[in-house]
This record gives C-alpha cells, structure tokens and sequence, in this order.
C-alpha cells in the first residue's frame, strides 16, 4: 500500500482553497502526507493532539475565534470523539468540518481496520451527521468547500469520508 | 476574588458546581459553560488561545475532568500558548455526580506533577486562599502559559440552574469576542493591560 503523494496535496490544497487555515489532527498513514504539508506551511496553523476528542474542543474554540478550521482523523478517531462530538458541538450548535480517513472498508487488507471501517457509516447515520464519501481527486476540493459551508450554516458537525480510492495509489 | 479578574478575560469553565458559582456571581457574555462533554474545558481553552493571540483566555477546571483528557496538559505544553492561564480547582471529588472520591483523594494522584511532567513549565500548586490569589495574580501578570491547581472543599452550591440556555450560551460568547475583534481593529481597546509583546 502506497499513500498517494499527488492526491495528498490535493486534499492540502482544497482545504487551504477554502480559506481554512488552521487544522487539527490526529497523524495516521493515509493522512501523513497531507500533514506533513500542512506543518511545513507558514500559513498554516496545525494543531497536533493526544486523541482525537481534543481536537473536537479545539475546532469549538476556534469557531468561536473566528478562525476557519478542519478536523482531520481517522474513522477509529472519530469514534474516539463521539461524546465530544454530541455533547460539545451537537448540543451547542458548534459546526466542525471533519475529514475522516475511511480505513477497514472496501478493499482493506489489515484486519484490524475493518470493525471500525464496518460501522463508522451507521454511527454517522445515528447521530445525525451529514456525511460524503471522497473518491474523486477531481472532486475533493469543491467537496471540502461544501463540507465546510454546510458546517457553518447548518451548525452541524459534517463528514468528508477519504476513501481508499482517493488516498491510496492504485495497484 | 477572582471574579473581578474576568471582565476582560475570555473565561471557559466545566460543568457543575465551577460553572454555577461563576454564573452567580453574574453572567456576563465572555463566560462560556462547558456543561457537558467533560475534559474538553482544557482543550476549547487551547483553541481559542492559539487562535485570539491579543486575548488573556482562562479555563477553570476541575479534577475529574482534567483526568478524563490528560492528554489535554501534553498538548497544551506542546504549542505553549502564552495567552492562556489553566486554573485546575481540585476537590478530590465526583462532586456533581454523587460525591464519589476522586483518583487525587488525599495525595494518591498529583495533578501539578502530572501536569510538570507533561512539559508545562509553569505550574504551581495551592491549597490556601492567599497563596490562590497571589498565583492567579502572578499568572495574570506573566506573559506565559500558567497552570494552577488549587486544592479546594469539595462543596459545591446548593441549586443548579441558568435562566441561559446552551446554544445561546454559545452565540453571546462568540459574538462578545466577535465584537472584541472589531473593537480591537478599530483601536477602541488596547491589549490587555498585563500583555506585555504582542
């Protein structure tokens, strides 16, 4: 498995081509390289957390701010957040874009993965999060734009899914 | 004591008893009430002191929460904003929810090593009234991150209760610090008094 450069800038790119500036994260493989753009970026802000709940309180307290900011994590990480996610900013009204690695679906070889990647759809649908899958580096872009503009006038969280086609080079 | 020091201060407390008292005290816009999601008082603290560089923000804490995101004191120590002051009231107790003994309890955990161990330079511990006010006092008067863990009674108010509902909570407090900013662009306040560089 090879995490795809070019898609990964990609990614970068329509983030920053949204006005988002500021990001917190989780590293995990499929976003590394993305990451890795984004701490070498002066214009960037990235916050690296401890687990992925924190970073729920982080994007709270830049919204509040003023300050553009995107999420990034792993499903796994995403189902680490849940209670921050529901009780911070479902029940305050407090949007979060977040981009979340989709490991364990279609495809996935590492058997670890797959119970988190089985049911971090369903989970999105129980708590009521709009969610996307990526796929399409094409596409990415006006699909983190759109996130983004949903979170804020919907004051929701919402979920960008980066899937193995868009993150990983084909074999 | 501490009250009249939060006027100008962008002030995030937890949930119970920390979130009562200050409310009455008497509400005012720049106060946000974490009154769920526990441990994550730290970390909106974090976010808005990396994001508000002209601004002092506090976060009023308490035990049990900070031990359900320790992660939070690594993180904060990481990034270092100078802006922000972590005051940690320790009672040794599940005080809102029953009165269950916290792991701090008579000494067994010890927050402020925890928290020098995560790599927070500036830490101090209190269990006194006076030397409260003299470190809250010199954190207010530095130019660095603080923490202070205060050992307090595990007492807490006897009513819980706002005439403030959540969400709305949340719009004041953004647009209190929304209108900070525009007061700030247009030269009407200066930085905090105790700031010193921009």
């Amino acid at each position: 498995m090879t995490v795809s450069y070019e898609n990964s800038k990609v990614i970068f790119q329509g983030i920053k081509a949204a006005g988002i500036t500021s990001l917190s994260a989780l590293p995990e493989t499929w976003l590394g390289l993305l990451l890795q753009q984004a701490d070498k970026d002066p214009d960037v802000t990235m916050i690296q957390v401890a687990k992925e709940e924190e970073a729920i309180g982080i994007a709270a307290g830049a919204y509040f701010a003023g300050q553009p900011h995107v999420l990034l994590m792993q499903n796994h990480g995403f189902l680490a957040a849940i209670n921050g996610i529901v009780s911070l900013a479902q029940l305050y009204g407090i949007p979060l874009c977040m981009l979340i690695a989709l490991r364990g679906h279609w495809g996935e070889p590492y058997p670890w993965h797959t119970r988190g990647g089985i049911v971090t759809e369903g989970v999105l649908r129980a708590l009521g999060i709009p969610f996307e899958y990526a796929r399409d580096p094409a596409q990415v872009g006006r699909q983190i734009r759109e996130a983004y503009t949903f979170s804020l006038s919907s004051l929701s969280p919402v979920a960008l899914l980066l899937t193995r086609d868009l993150m990983e080079e084909p074999l | 004591m501490l009250y009249p020091e939060l006027d100008d201060k962008i002030v995030v407390t937890i949930m119970g008893a920390c979130a009562q008292e200050l409310y009455d005290l008497g509400h005012k816009d720049n106060f946000f009430y974490l009154q769920h999601a526990m441990g994550l008082a730290s970390s909106i603290g974090l976010g808005l002191a990396m994001h508000l560089p002209a601004e002092r923000i506090v976060v009023l804490d308490g035990d049990g929460s900070v031990l359900m995101n320790l992660g939070t004191l690594a993180t904060i120590a990481r990034y270092r904003p100078r802006n922000l002051v972590h005051i940690i009231f320790d009672n040794g107790s599940l005080l809102s929810t029953g009165g269950f003994d916290s792991h701090t309890t008579s000494g067994t955990t010890d927050l402020a090593a925890i928290a020098r161990g995560a790599g927070l330079a500036r830490v101090s511990a209190v269990d006194s009234v006076v030397d409260f006010g003299e470190a809250v006092i010199d954190a207010f008067n530095s130019d660095d991150l603080s923490v202070i863990v205060a050992k307090v009674a595990a007492v807490g108010p006897n009513h819980y209760g706002m005439d403030l509902q959540l969400a709305e909570n949340a719009f004041r407090f953004k647009r209190f610090i929304h209108s900070r900013r525009s007061h700030r662009s247009a030269g009407l306040l200066g930085l905090p008094r105790d700031r010193g560089q921009p």
